[in-house]
């Protein structure tokens, strides 16, 4: 089981990332991106009376704000085909007849789905960022940087989601339904309940446990990472007073992110069998 | 025994409650062309899975080459393995040559192999097409071909003429033969029962998931024991052939106007060709007529 053949990981993640750059998934994807990290950078700062490209602390709040939403999404969709649709078409017998394991077939797919996602990130974004570049600090382009590198890896985290989410259903469209409903619970409704739950308990609800329940959404991992790491956003955002300053270390925080990248994956393989 | 090629011993497969496949024990050897027949439900495709290795049977064992069907060593084994699934799909976004390269690549066998084998299924003019413009034929002709990636010494074939016109059934059982002459070992399922009976050496009959029968297909009708269909064309009168027939044992016996059909036990066959040629000039023709694969099919299954 655990004798893994990389060159087999290599093929199948080469297929998927080619599929995606020929019907030109990638690319139409990191037009969305540059197209909204433009408008963004350059009306971002609108509220305040001006619009051009201005403070990029306030545009990466702004893009964090649209990325949060629009990058889980994008991830689920592009992911949540990857086993169940070989399996509705009739190929998954004759992949795994060939002499590859599952967990190189879930790897080899995953990976190549991920360096397409990253692609159109890094495309997209880094665009903007290289226009950007002329006009800010060598440490706001660190903070951008932080900002791509983040963004990648919650659309891994989602991509690793929308895999096990693949593995685990039946057919494509309970798939596609699981799929928004990860969507759903992670960027929509799992903040509500931390929020309702907070105010029901006017403030008093665990000092401690808050940040905690914070981490076991990656959603809000990135959120924390892009945001408590410029002085300027966190008191705008008033993050600092729910959140230690103890737990907001970006390696911490990365930490985590990888958990969530694993994690589901691990769940697929138990269930692939 | 040093030639049994695929080995299952004694395998059992529960889907939760459902006995798909009930206690079958069976042996290919090397060289020979087994064909597996069964009504859908049967257990065909289960019992094709699990020698492949894709499911797990529930209790038995299964060996290919005296390797048991999982695990490390049987990674190896698959790439000696050819597999041909039924109604085979592929990615409609690669052309046919595309599509066994990646194959090719996965199998760890020669890029260059890929554009040869497609001349030899007859797909080199559609080599550089997307395979979405494939009629069924030609998928599955390229289903073909990605069996044969890798020079495999078994081939496991479900349904593989499906959608091939007549012309293309002959070339693909004289790709086959072939390969069998080369020592290559086939297990097939097909639907077209007369089209495999000439094509086999040994059938094994599923039913219900058990193991019905198995033998050659001279042996499967032996056992079964269907009668014999006698057509005859005859020039005299039907009490003339009644009488010439008196006391020889007729499952039926239909006369017609100048013609008459006979069912009888094999057994008496000679009897009755003795009997018939007493006749003389009266009688102007005679055709025997084995039952067919599917009678035989039909008589276990039924």
């Amino acid at each position: 089981m655990f004798n893994i053949e990389i060159s087999q990981i290599k093929i199948i993640a080469a297929k998927e990332f080619r599929d995606r750059i020929r019907n030109r998934w990638v690319i139409a994807v990191a037009i969305i991106f540059t197209a909204f990290a433009l408008a963004i950078a350059y009306f971002g700062s609108a509220q305040q009376g001006e619009v051009g490209l201005r403070n990029i602390e306030v545009t990466i709040a702004s893009l964090v704000s649209l990325v949060i939403y629009l990058i889980p999404l994008i991830a689920l969709i592009l992911g949540y085909d990857a086993i169940v649709g070989e399996r509705e078409r009739g190929s998954l017998d004759l992949l795994l007849s060939m002499p590859i394991t599952r967990l190189e077939l879930l790897l080899g797919k995953y990976l190549g789905l991920s360096a397409a996602l990253a692609s159109a990130t890094l495309a997209g974004f880094g665009l903007v960022g290289l226009l950007l570049a002329y006009q800010i600090n060598i440490d706001a382009l660190y903070h951008y940087a932080g900002f791509m590198v983040s963004a990648i890896l919650l659309g891994m985290v989602f991509l690793s989601l929308a895999v096990m989410v693949s593995v685990i259903s039946k057919d494509r469209a309970r798939a596609s339904g699981a799929a928004i409903s990860v969507w759903f619970l992670f960027v929509l409704v799992y903040d509500l309940i931390l929020l309702g739950v907070l105010v029901l308990s006017g403030g008093t609800f665990g000092d401690a446990l808050f940040p905690l329940l914070l981490l076991l959404n990656p959603a809000d991992i990135f959120r924390i990472l892009n945001i408590f790491n410029t002085e300027d956003l966190k008191v705008f955002y008033g993050l600092a007073t729910v959140f230690p300053v103890s737990l907001s270390s970006p390696w911490l925080l990365g930490s985590m992110m990888l958990a969530w990248i694993i994690m589901p994956l691990t769940i697929a393989l138990w269930r692939f069998k | 025994m040093k030639n049994n090629v695929i080995e299952v011993k004694n395998v059992f497969k529960y889907y939760g409650e459902v006995l798909a496949v009930d206690g079958i024990t069976l042996t290919v050897q090397k060289g020979e062309t087994l064909g597996l027949i069964g009504h859908n439900g049967a257990g065909k495709s289960t019992l094709f899975k699990m020698m492949l290795g894709l499911i797990p049977p529930t209790s038995g064992e299964i060996y290919i080459n005296g390797t048991p069907v999982h695990g490390s060593a049987f990674r190896e084994l698959r790439r000696s393995i050819g597999y041909l699934p039924e109604n085979v799909v592929f990615y409609d976004n690669l052309t046919g040559l595309e599509t066994l390269q990646f194959f090719a690549a996965l199998k760890g066998c020669e890029r260059d192999t890929c554009l040869p084998l497609l001349e030899k299924v007859g797909l080199a003019h559609a080599a550089y097409r997307r395979v979405d413009g494939y009629s069924k034929g030609m998928r599955q002709r390229l289903g073909f071909a990605q069996a044969l990636l890798g020079k495999p010494r078994l081939l496991f074939l479900d349904e593989p003429t499906t959608g091939l016109d007549p012309e293309a059934i002959r070339e693909f059982y004289s790709i086959l033969h072939d390969l069998n002459a080369q020592g290559v070992t086939v297990v097939i399922t097909s639907h077209i029962l007369s089209e495999i009976q000439e094509r086999v050496q040994r059938l094994a009959v599923l039913k219900s998931g058990k193991l019905h029968a198995s033998g050659t297909v001279q042996e499967l009708r032996e056992s079964v024991n269907l009668p014999l269909i006698i057509n005859i064309k005859h020039r005299c009168a039907s009490d003339l052939l009644r009488q010439a027939l008196q006391g020889v044992v007729l499952e039926a016996l239909i006369i017609g106007d100048h013609t008459a059909t006979l069912h009888c036990h094999r057994s008496y066959k000679m009897e009755v060709v003795r009997r018939l040629g007493a006749l003389g000039d009266a009688l102007e023709d005679v055709v025997v007529k084995e039952p067919t694969l599917e009678d035989v099919f039909l008589g276990y299954a039924g």
